[in-house]
């Protein structure tokens, strides 16, 4: 999870600073009434995202009463261990943070999260349904959706071509194809199924309608190992066991060649997975494509997210009002979040871009011309909103990426992995003081 | 892995303080302002030593007696902790992991270090300097990086090894697997420590009198004979020194590990080693108090092995330094 949008540096170049800067020295000398009156209000800003001072000197242009100390505190997991210990001493927090997705309800669980919903709310009908989901619980809400990433595949044309392959509309055909193409090319595999990263298998989980967690108060309900699990997990065990697939992890040396050098010839992947391929995946380009994620159920189409951040302001937080006006303004802005997607490569969660030409049609030499972000597009269409995250996030991935990925490697079966899981997630609530349902 | 040794600090104090005591009583009142010169010369040392150590030492013990949970707050659990950790069947697999590893690995890298040492010393060899230097580097290799080299090394799909097997139409070699990897752990440590302990060895080789090798070769002694009669009694307290290091440094084994989980995370689990354990257990789990446990557990183990080890080699009769 944590080494994707670092490497989306593409899109910086010098002309694009002097530009914002020359914005925000203009506005900088219009006088302000309100900066006289009560002098700038300074906010701390947490986030990893490459050249986000862009967007961040647009907001301060609007906004001559506020300054913005932009922070970087590490990706992912580096900063939430930060925040976690600053909000441990209470002192040293930012006033908004960048957090993903999936760890917002586990910040909420801590209750660091300030309720921006008076601020927010106006803007509900702007974001797709199942991020706005994400961070909210009724009226309020706990971080503003910014970037996400519905899940799809990239496809080696070339590679597919040679072995009469096409494009898998079911999980079924994909094992087919698995099969087949291992059979003709035994050093060739479909797919890397990366077991050990719990992200990417929670996706696809979560697009096969597995609800593990649900939480009441102090009660939560865990089912990891119900019907839905057992199918998924016999599903993959199959093609782990034909060794038509491999296990490996993602994201490392040996995974960026593979990919490269066609011996994977699908990525189960998300929004940001485009861009992000073309990264590394230099002699390879021209003969990607992007087509659907396969199907459980070819009539009723279902997908999935995997990855994607929010910006959340902190309860702590001494400007509560202008914090969340920060939060809010970074990810409605059009001209901020068109940036984006122009600049950083973000897969937006606003509509009014996921719908947009620019963004949809816009074709990709990597990928043959193909439009790919159409394909991604559709995709957040069908993600399911139903989807919940545990209150103890990177617990529950971790174990889950430790446990999925050593009995993908042949330690023990998948099902005995989803057992066990159980087994592990219900012990762990019941020592964090939770009541436990399963 | 080893850095200093913390033991030194209060050794060197006490060795002052009964030298002190043994001067003439007439002198006592000067002597006791002298008592505080030395004090404040290590003063600096022993703030820092507060500051960094024992404060935070003290903090831990303080989290370690309590329970934080995500649901109903701090609890007072006394030594609650520490006996979880006792029955914790994931912190003993770690400890038992890392002896598998100390005793195989210890030995060769000493061993090498030691040859290297000689070898070195005895002036035979050209360019000693560029011997000295590139068998020294791999230690300031930061682990990143060494860790991206033997990524590469080991890689069982693109790996040079890999490749020759198959150019051969040999089956690969499979340095990642469950059995492999202790191993594969041990040759990355051995390749970045055996330099470091190579110059201990080398600088202690160099404080030794060269009228002993003369007199040797007068008494008929060939090399072999000087080296392991004269050398290497000689050398004594450098090795305690360094078996001390690494047998700290291989119970604290973290860095080589960590990064090779992300290349084998499927062997290389949460709790492989303990201290990878006590990580996860903060980073991941929030379990804050549970891992000031295992770690206070983890420093009396090494505390029981480096203490035990040095009663037993004194005890032998040892020439300790």
């Amino acid at each position: 999870m944590n080494d994707k949008v670092g490497l989306r540096r593409d899109g910086f170049n010098r002309r694009d600073v002097l530009k914002t800067a020359g914005a925000s020295l203009a506005a900088a000398a219009l006088p302000s009434a309100s900066a006289f009156a009560q002098g700038p209000v300074q906010l701390t800003l947490w986030s990893w995202l490459p050249n986000f001072r862009d967007q961040v000197d647009l907001f301060e242009a609007a906004h001559p009463n506020i300054k913005v100390n932009l922070v970087n505190a590490g990706q992912g997991g580096d900063e939430y261990t930060k925040l976690r210990a600053a909000l441990k001493a209470g002192s040293g927090l930012p006033d908004v943070c960048h957090i993903e997705f999936q760890l917002v309800r586990s910040f909420e669980q801590l209750k660091a999260l300030a309720d921006i919903g008076p601020q927010a709310n106006a803007h509900k009908d702007e974001f797709a349904a199942w991020a706005w989901n994400q961070v909210s619980d009724g009226d309020r809400v706990y971080a503003m959706p910014w970037d996400s990433g519905p899940i799809a595949i990239l496809y080696r044309n070339d590679v597919f071509e040679q072995h009469n392959l096409a494009a898998p509309k079911t999980w079924a055909e994909f094992a087919e194809q698995a099969i087949k193409l291992h059979q003709a090319a035994p050093d060739v595999f479909l797919t890397d199924a990366t077991f050990s990263d719990g992200g990417w298998t929670t996706s696809l989980l979560w697009q096969a309608g597995w609800r593990p967690f649900e939480v009441d108060g102090d009660t939560i309900r865990i089912q990891v190992n119900g019907d839905v699990a057992k199918t998924f997990a016999a599903y993959w065990q199959k093609l782990l066991d034909a060794k038509a697939i491999e296990a490996k992890p993602g994201f490392v040396t040996e995974w960026y060649t593979s990919l490269d050098e066609g011996r994977y010839a699908t990525w189960i992947t998300a929004g940001w997975g485009p861009v992000f391929l073309t990264s590394f995946a230099k002699k390879s380009s021209g003969k990607w494509r992007a087509a659907p994620i396969p199907q459980w159920d070819a009539t009723k189409v279902a997908s999935a997210n995997w990855g994607g951040s929010t910006l959340a302001v902190l309860a702590a937080s001494q400007h509560p009002k202008e914090a969340a006006e920060l939060a809010v303004w970074l990810t409605v802005d059009p001209k901020a979040t068109e940036l984006y997607t122009t600049k950083q490569f973000l897969f937006p969660t606003r509509k009014a871009i996921l719908d947009s030409p620019g963004f949809g049609d816009k074709p990709f030499d990597f990928y043959g011309g193909q439009a790919v972000n159409k394909v991604f597009a559709e995709s957040a269409k069908a993600v399911d909103p139903s989807f919940q995250w545990s209150p103890f996030q990177d617990y529950v991935n971790q174990t889950m990426g430790d446990e999925l990925g050593a009995a993908a490697a042949g330690k023990r079966t998948l099902a005995a992995a989803f057992d066990s899981l159980q087994d592990t997630f219900v012990q762990y609530a019941k020592d964090q003081g939770f009541t436990v349902k399963t | 892995m080893a850095n200093v040794n913390p033991a030194s600090g209060p050794a060197a104090v006490t060795a002052r303080g009964s030298a002190a005591s043994s001067r003439p009583p007439a002198r006592r009142r000067r002597r006791r302002r002298a008592a505080i010169v030395p004090y404040l010369f290590l003063s600096p040392f022993l703030l820092l030593f507060a500051a960094f150590l024992v404060a935070p030492l003290v903090y831990a013990f303080y989290t370690s007696v309590f329970r934080d949970t995500l649901v109903g707050g701090r609890h007072f659990v006394a030594f609650g902790n520490y006996f979880r950790v006792a029955t914790d069947a994931n912190f003993w697999a770690g400890i038992a992991n890392l002896l598998v590893f100390g005793v195989t690995q210890v030995p060769i890298m000493l061993a090498l270090a030691l040859a290297l040492g000689i070898v070195l010393d005895r002036g035979e060899v050209h360019a000693r300097g560029l011997f000295r230097l590139g068998f020294f580097i791999p230690y300031a290799v930061p682990s990143v990086v060494a860790a991206l080299i033997w990524g590469y090394i080991y890689g069982p799909a693109f790996g040079p090894f890999t490749q020759l097997a198959k150019g051969l139409g040999l089956p690969p070699p499979d340095f990642l697997s469950d059995r492999a990897m202790l191993f594969s752990l041990a040759n990355i440590v051995t390749w970045e420590f055996t330099g470091y302990n190579m110059v201990i060895y080398y600088a202690a080789l160099k404080a030794i009198p060269s009228d002993l090798r003369e007199a040797a070769s007068v008494d008929g002694a060939n090399s072999w004979q000087y080296a392991l009669l004269i050398q290497l009694p000689l050398l004594w307290p450098a090795i305690l020194l360094t078996i001390i290091f690494s047998i700290n440094g291989t119970l604290q084994l973290f860095n080589e590990p960590y990064q090779m989980r992300s290349i084998a995370p499927e062997v290389i689990g949460t709790h492989y080693t303990p201290n990878i354990y006590a990580y996860f257990l903060a980073a991941a789990n929030q379990q804050y108090n549970y891992a000031a446990a295992v770690s206070f557990v983890l420093g009396f183990v090494i505390a029981a092995i480096a203490g035990g080890f040095t009663l037993a080699t004194n005890r032998r009769g040892g020439t300790s330094g």
